[in-house]
């Protein structure tokens, strides 16, 4: 991992998002400069409408920038037409909401196999192959054949990070990600991240709790879409340990 | 990604809200069906023109007076002789080349008396050379002959269902009845020949001599009458067709050739055909309407499955799928809808078509052409009327997809 850490995945320059309505400019990012390398871990902190999703959503070529550039392992997404990025969303990056965002009426593993719908050449047999590794290492191999509703909000998470991991992207970014979710379900789903980012994926999200940053390693702060504080974390947490550590289900209810 | 993958994914969708998807279909198979029933009703209706004129008999000329184009002179010449005579008749049969049998035709109604029956019937009034013409013959006693025309005998044949109830049980034969109070004798009972495609019944009729339908029956100088004759060969009859014209002509002086009408079956054909061909055209279309209002329903529902689907593109977006494959899942689920109910309303069509033929006693012929008709017209129909709501959904803002709530 520390050799990988040399390896520039993407970076910003002077990203600038402004959203017009009517007469009205709403400046959500005004000029964000970053790098990040791959295998980091990183958590996204600030007030609400500090424009953390705003920036989430053109690091993951959700949206367009204003103006400013964005390089992306070495492509200029910034300069790419909505073919282009919709081609990049689907190999390049894996994304995680807050609400899932999962298919109603479809199977967990259908809801995995979603992006390998969308990518070239992938035999139904080893898009099911690949699926049901995903939800293996999210842990809920076993409700596979469930639907959205027949899960809970930490399962439900987990299917939506399956998805994400599914198409082996580059990075994942997920936006508060376990903003949803009760304090266990929030560290198991940590935990998650945490071995995703052991394996070696860049991680990006974004949280409100202190708490859950404190599992990356490095903590950036927005404020009225600006970076004003970008550190490293000297001593990120352990999810699993702080699992162990929690009193049993059965007193929590 | 593949068109393959993108039509699992549409028939997903479609199976998802099956009552649904079966409404917005019954639409096309309603349609599809309205389509090809018509079709084969208009092409069961053609086949029953092509039989009546068969059934003229073989090689048929008909000659009768065109009144539309003759009104005006008719006043003029009143008794100057622009009308049909029996004199025409034998000058067509004695005089012009290729002529086999030429017969003149009057039609009358009258009641019928035997006894204590009743039966109110159409009269025709022939020549002997008639029955030659239309190929008659009798299943009980014989025709009558060109000698009794001749003379204006009181004589008959008449059809089988004229027996059956005038007669009942009794033999007909050599009997006499009643015809506007004159006595005929009835000479034979002709082979039975059921109805005609029409549903109108062959048997129910009678047969005399032309001279005493004329003299005895008509009673006046009423001379509308109609000339049917036969021509040696196929390959004779536009000559024959020409010179009966020329002889018509000539024989009454100051006539255009408008004034009579001289036909040959091809031709009475080809009227008749050109009649059942707008007939079907007209059935088609309005049928055709409804399968419109079928693809409407298709862009109804679709527009409605986008908005309410907007999330789910957004998903979809999100995860990589670009516009080509938005835009082609939704046409593919309109094309679908349309093409499986254009299949399931050919087979409604089929059934309908044939319960129709049963009623009706029509034979009714669905053609191969107007399955691929319809086939092709519902899938044009789903391409059109998906287009709208796909490219709708196609071009959704990707962020906005997503928050829409
Ligand atoms: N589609 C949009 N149209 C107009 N303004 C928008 C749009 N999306 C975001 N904004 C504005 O941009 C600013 C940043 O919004 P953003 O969603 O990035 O905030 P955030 O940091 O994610 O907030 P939160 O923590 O509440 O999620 C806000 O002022 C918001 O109102
Ligand atoms: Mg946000």
């Amino acid at each position: 991992m520390a050799n990988q850490d040399k390896t520039r995945l993407l970076s910003t320059e002077h990203l600038i998002k402004t959203y017009t309505m009517g007469d009205i400019q709403v400046h959500a990012l005004r000029g964000i400069d970053l790098n990040i390398n791959t295998g980091e871990f990183i958590a996204i902190m600030g007030a609400s409408g500090s424009g953390k999703t705003t920036f989430m959503n053109l690091l993951g070529c959700l949206d367009k920038p204003t103006s400013g550039s964005y390089i992306l392992d070495g492509i200029a997404v910034h300069q790419m037409s909505e073919t282009e990025l919709s081609q990049i969303r689907n190999q390049k990056i894996g994304y995680v909401f807050q609400s899932f965002y999962l298919l109603p009426r479809t199977t967990a593993l259908e809801n995995v196999e979603l992006p390998l719908l969308y990518c070239k050449k992938c035999s139904l047999h080893e898009r099911h192959e690949k699926a049901r590794h995903a939800l293996s290492i999210v842990g809920i191999a076993d409700r596979a054949k469930h639907f959205p509703n027949q899960l809970s909000g930490g399962q439900q998470q987990r299917v939506a990070i399956a998805r994400a991991i599914v198409n082996d992207p580059v990075f994942i970014l997920a936006d508060e990600p376990t903003g949803n979710l009760d304090t266990r379900t929030s560290i198991e789903v940590m935990a998650v991240f945490q071995e995703l980012h052991r394996q070696g994926k860049t991680i990006v999200l974004v949280t409100h709790e202190n708490d859950i940053a404190q599992y990356s390693d490095r903590l950036i702060t927005f404020r009225d879409g600006k970076i004003i504080s970008d550190r490293v974390n000297p001593s990120p947490r352990i999810a699993t340990d702080d699992l162990m550590n929690l009193p049993s289900l059965d007193e929590e209810d | 990604m593949s068109i393959f993958g993108i039509i699992r994914i549409a028939l997903k969708s479609l199976t998802r809200n099956k009552t649904r998807t079966f409404l917005t279909m019954l639409g096309i198979i309603i349609g599809v069906a309205a389509v090809i029933t018509m079709l084969a009703i208009g092409q069961g209706a053609k086949k029953i023109v092509e039989d009546q004129v068969n059934s003229m008999g073989t090689n048929v000329i008909m000659v009768t007076v065109n009144f539309m184009q003759s009104s005006s002179n008719v006043r003029q010449a009143a008794g100057g002789g622009t009308l049909l005579e029996v004199e025409d008749v034998e000058a067509i049969r004695d005089n012009v080349d290729g002529v086999l049998y030429a017969s003149t035709v009057y039609n009358t109604w009258g009641q019928l008396k035997f006894e204590g029956s009743n039966w109110r019937t159409g009269i025709m009034g022939v020549d002997a050379d008639y029955f030659f013409i239309r190929d008659m013959k009798t299943s009980q006693g014989e025709l009558f002959h060109a000698s009794e025309v001749e003379m204006g005998a009181k004589v008959c044949v008449i059809g089988k269902t004229v027996a059956d109830n005038l007669f009942g049980d009794v033999d007909p034969v050599d009997k006499i009845i009643r015809i506007r109070n004159i006595p005929f004798t009835v000479k034979g009972v002709l082979e039975a020949k059921g109805q005609n495609v029409m549903g109108m019944d062959q048997d129910d009729t009678v047969i005399a001599p032309y001279t005493t339908v004329y003299t005895r029956l008509l009673g006046q100088r009423w001379r509308n009458m109609m000339v049917l004759v036969s021509a040696k060969s196929k390959e004779a009859i536009q000559v024959v067709q020409q010179d009966i014209l020329d002889l018509l002509q000539s024989r009454h002086r100051g006539t255009t050739s408008e004034v009579f009408s001289v036909r040959t079956q091809t031709e009475l054909a080809d009227t008749a055909n050109s009649v059942s061909n707008t007939l079907t055209i007209l059935l088609a279309s309005i049928a055709g309407i409804s399968l419109l209002v079928g693809g409407i329903g298709i862009m109804n529902i679709m527009l409605v499955s986008v908005t309410e689907r907007i999330k789910e593109i957004g998903i979809r977006m999100a995860v990589g799928a670009g516009k080509r494959d938005v835009l082609l899942q939704f046409i593919i689920e309109a094309v679908a809808i349309s093409i499986i109910g254009g299949i399931l309303g050919i087979f409604l069509g089929f059934a309908a078509a044939k319960i129709v033929g049963d009623i009706m006693k029509w034979s009714v012929a669905v053609t191969p052409w107007s399955v691929v008709l319809s086939v092709g017209f519902s899938m044009a129909i789903g391409i059109f009327f998906g287009w709208y709501p796909a490219s709708k959904a196609a071009n959704l803002n990707l962020i906005d997809a997503l928050r829409y709530e």
